[in-house]
């Protein structure tokens, strides 16, 4: 392990841990801590201009330097995937400025950042998953203005949402929101989930990890505390449902995990993968195999 | 990024350096390595406040001044500064080295209105003012609310209060003492004016416990 | 075998090379030097420095030659590094009318004590190309002040007072504020706004603002969104000292000078019952010679006013929700451009949902088809029928 405290070593000299200043943690950190109280709640809180840009993660970014410690092992995802680029852009800067072990497994991560996916294999307890959030307001979209739609979360007004839901039902017979899904925590807070695919909305649902939101352009932090109710807006005659794929993973033939289409050709060759990499390679490492590559659409 | 790398050096020192005779001697060590025993208590307090009525370990400030507990100024020490205001109850206020401990480690404000503090720290928790004399958030603002860290001699899971709400896999119970005697009222006025409310953190000798405002107290049995 | 595109640390390393080989561009023309960025840049550096919130012309000539000349890219280096800069403490408030002037003109009076000072303009420049420059020949020298320059000391003792506080002396035009100035200086870029923001906090995100955004904006007012009326009361550049007074001393120390622009708009006047009809201001500063911001901020800066003045708020200008939210450089093209990043798991969310709209509006076609033959189409909503 020389290697890796070497790293710390120099990861130190050259930056404070995990780049943010003390003073700029703490105050991140007792904003999680309120969040975490008021589950689905957003505090605002004093958001740092981070050396990348907004919209690339900074509040995620934040949130993760706030929680992390030498002991943590750091996974970073961005589409479900390990090695997109910006995920290997953050992995890159907390390796560097922080000197933690970082992987790709889901299941020897503590903490894990996240850009619009939630891992496929089921969390544990003291596991921490830090979204990456670019607008933290589920009604903004209704209500542009902050002044109002923090008056509604105040009084609980949330009738607007369900206007919204139930004209896509009337007008194209199914909810049309598919990601960005909201949700409500712990029968108080309507919360916007970041834009995950509604699939990942049902295991919100009493995880047992902790789930940290942060939204650094709009300075919002917030939070559902493991083993929290998470129930996705719905009306009795139109339950909350998710996206089925018609076919299973083309490479590990998981049929239950959300798929990525990859477009082979210009002339309709198609191939569905999973989304999640370490699910998909945790799989195949296991002897599962997927149909490969189906003939083009007729 | 060249001037990163040279940011640490250019900082000055928080505090200006000694003028002899200004700062007692006598004040005791803060922590060994701040930014990581920082992080190191925040992750127990975020364990704490996240999975309610679960103990979790913390280690303790020993060179504490008496009666601030190790504990307590762990906590303190980790989460207060000059934007978050310390209050400290008559047995801590009582002891003078306690108020410079904390004003040297922490820069925290140390305030008299138990409703301008972000932290409030208690020794004594039958003596513990009522909830109404903390800051309880507003219904726009829940979160401008006062964390009551409060000492106490033992925390035991499995038995005393039935606890449920977000964080908890069904129920747990906590055993803690001593508590204020009205202690189950707070709990219900929590749960009466969730959003607003305050969140409780219960130190023990090694660990604590939290008792934030979405935490229901439920009828045993 | 399909293999997934991956975008490895080896990937991210060339693109930085590259990057940094384009910046440079042909290595046998000369590199540029941050001395001539800081001398023959100077109003860019200006922009960098006011949008950017910190005052050093070395740092941002550097940021504008690490950004490739790309001003707001040059504006972000420079905040990233200011944001790991230690906080002292807040400077006491300059003094604009003690102001070492370069340039001073007012456009409500023919003279005033002090004068019109035209100084380095482009305002009554012709603007053709300047060939000589391509040339490289040096400009001829600049003219001489006359040897007795006549300096009317007022009986104030400031030789250019500000025009405000001409008219102020009559009572025409309302005071400069009535915010307590011992009160703690507001830092956006330390606690998160909320709304209703004060005006100081208001021109703070101002002066930040991106300078194309807030003279839109200002120029939006002008056209009748959000109309103030303004006239130029007076705009001045040049150097003024900053203090700084220690606690531990408790009296100012002199840190240096700064270069900036002020601009003061004088609006129309207003009054009510309690008070009699006078003018109004609005307020703009930017650092170094930047004119154009420092106007269209003074021009913003009044529009913003309108609720606390009592007019009817209904333009864009006059929102500071809309207005403040919007006008950072950094968070507009941080998520305007974050659009490039993957985003295509949601696609996928959203192609799913348009292929199953699709076939139920096939398959809902066809049994209507069916149903009512060719004859007599009702023209019936056909996504009305899709409970399921």
């Amino acid at each position: 392990m020389s290697a890796v405290s070497e790293t710390r070593e120099q990861a130190l000299a050259g930056y404070n841990f995990a780049y943010l200043d003390e003073q700029t943690k703490r105050m991140i950190r007792r904003a999680i801590l309120k969040a975490v109280a008021i589950p689905g709640y957003q505090v605002p809180f004093a958001s740092r201009e981070m050396p990348m840009p907004y919209g690339w993660g900074t509040g995620g970014v934040q949130v993760t330097a706030a929680v992390l410690g030498p002991d943590d092992v750091l996974k970073v995802i961005d589409q479900g995937a390990d090695d997109t680029t910006n995920a290997v852009s953050i992995r890159q800067f907390f390796e560097r400025t922080a000197g933690v072990a970082t992987t790709t497994r889901t299941a020897e991560a503590t903490v894990i950042q996240t850009r619009h996916r939630i891992p496929e294999a089921t969390l544990r307890a003291g596991q921490v998953l830090v979204f990456q959030v670019p607008i933290p307001e589920p009604l903004r979209f209704l209500e542009p203005r902050e002044t109002e739609t923090r008056r509604l979360h105040a009084l609980a007004e949330y009738g607007l949402m369900h206007v919204k839901l139930y004209e896509d039902i009337a007008r194209h017979g199914h909810i049309a929101t598919t990601y960005a899904y909201p949700v409500e925590v712990s029968g108080r807070y309507v919360m916007d989930p970041s834009p995950t695919p509604k699939f990942d909305n049902p295991k919100m649902d009493d995880c047992a990890a902790l789930q940290l939101f942060g939204a650094g352009r709009e300075r919002r932090i917030y939070a559902v505390p493991p083993h929290t109710r998470v129930r996705s807006l719905d009306f009795a005659d139109h339950p909350f449902e998710v996206q089925r794929f018609d076919r299973p993973c083309a490479l590990c033939g998981a049929a239950d995990s959300y798929l990525d289409e990859v477009v082979l050709d210009d002339r309709g060759r198609r191939l569905f993968v999973c989304s999640d990499t370490d699910h998909c390679a945790t799989r195949r490492a296991e002897g599962h195999v997927g149909p490969g590559e189906e003939e083009a659409a007729p | 990024m060249p001037a990163m790398n040279a940011a640490p050096e250019a900082i000055p020192p928080a505090i200006p350096p000694a003028v002899p005779g200004t700062i007692p001697a006598a004040i005791p060590l803060g922590f060994a390595e701040p930014s990581l025993d920082s992080q190191r208590v925040f992750r127990a307090v975020l364990e704490a406040l996240a999975r309610p009525g679960q103990p979790q370990r913390l280690a303790g400030l020993a060179d504490a001044p008496r009666p601030l507990t190790p504990e307590l100024a762990a906590i303190a020490l980790a989460l207060a500064d000059h934007e978050a205001p310390l209050w400290l109850d008559a047995r801590l206020a009582a002891a003078p080295d306690v108020a410079a401990f904390l004003r040297f480690h922490t820069g925290a404000p140390v305030v008299t209105d138990p409703a301008a503090a972000a932290f409030a720290l208690v020794a004594d928790p039958a003596d513990c003012p009522p909830p109404e004399a903390f800051a309880e958030g507003t219904p726009e603002d829940p979160d401008r609310s006062t964390t009551l860290v409060l000492a106490v001699g033992h925390l035991t899971e499995g038995i005393g209060m039935t606890l449920a709400g977000p964080g908890i896999p069904g129920r747990v119970r906590l055993g803690a003492g001593p508590l204020p005697a009205d202690f189950a009222a707070r709990l219900r006025r929590n749960a009466a004016g969730f959003p607003l409310g305050l969140d409780h953190l219960l130190a023990a000798p090694g660990l604590v416990a939290g008792l934030p405002r979405s935490t229901r107290l439920v009828a045993e049995g | 075998m399909y293999v997934a595109v991956k975008g490895g640390e080896a990937a991210i390393a060339n693109a930085h090379r590259l990057l940094a080989h384009e910046r440079r561009g042909d290595p046998s023309v000369p590199e540029l030097g941050l001395d001539q960025i800081g001398e023959q840049m100077s109003l860019l550096v200006a922009r960098v420095m006011t949008e950017g919130s910190l005052y050093d012309p070395g740092l941002a000539a550097l940021a504008i030659k690490q950004a490739r000349g790309d001003v707001v890219e040059a504006v972000f280096l420079l905040r990233a590094c200011r944001t790991t800069l230690p906080r002292f403490g807040a400077a006491e408030p300059i003094d604009t009318g003690a102001m070492r002037v370069r340039r001073r003109v007012s456009a409500i009076f023919k003279d005033l004590p002090g004068g019109q000072v035209l100084g380095p303009t482009f305002d009554y420049t012709h603007r053709l190309l300047d060939f000589t420059l391509a040339a490289g020949l040096p400009p001829p020298p600049p003219a001489e002040a006359p040897v007795e320059t006549p300096v009317e000391t007022l009986a104030n003792g400031a030789r250019m007072p500000r025009v405000a506080s001409l008219l102020g002396e009559e009572g025409l035009i309302e005071s400069g504020g009535t915010d307590d100035p011992d009160a703690p200086v507001p830092d956006l870029t330390r606690e998160p706004v909320s709304y209703p923001a004060d005006r100081a906090l208001r021109l703070q995100a101002l002066a930040r603002g991106d300078e194309g955004f807030v003279l839109a904006l200002g120029y939006s007012t002008q056209r009748g969104f959000g109309r103030t009326h303004p006239f130029a009361g007076e705009i001045r550049h040049g150097e003024v000292a900053l203090e700084f007074t220690p606690e531990e001393l408790g009296f100012p120390v002199p840190l240096g000078r700064v270069a900036v622009t002020e601009c003061e708009m004088v609006n129309q006047f207003h009054g009510s019952a309690e008070r009699p009809p006078q003018f109004t201001r609005g307020y703009g500063l930017a650092f170094g010679q930047s004119e154009r911001k420092a106007m269209a901020m003074a021009l913003v800066d009044r529009a913003l006013r309108a609720e606390e003045l009592g007019e009817e708020t209904s333009a864009p200008a006059q929102d500071q929700e809309f207005v403040l939210s919007h006008c950072d450089s950094l968070q507009a093209t941080g998520f305007v451009e974050h659009l490039k990043l993957p985003h295509h798991v949601d696609f996928q969310a959203e192609l799913v949902l348009l292929r199953r709209l699709r076939a139920e509006h096939a398959a809902r076609y066809a049994a209507r088809e069916a149903a009512t033959g060719a004859a007599s189409d009702d023209a019936a909503e056909p996504f009305q029928e899709a409970a399921e």
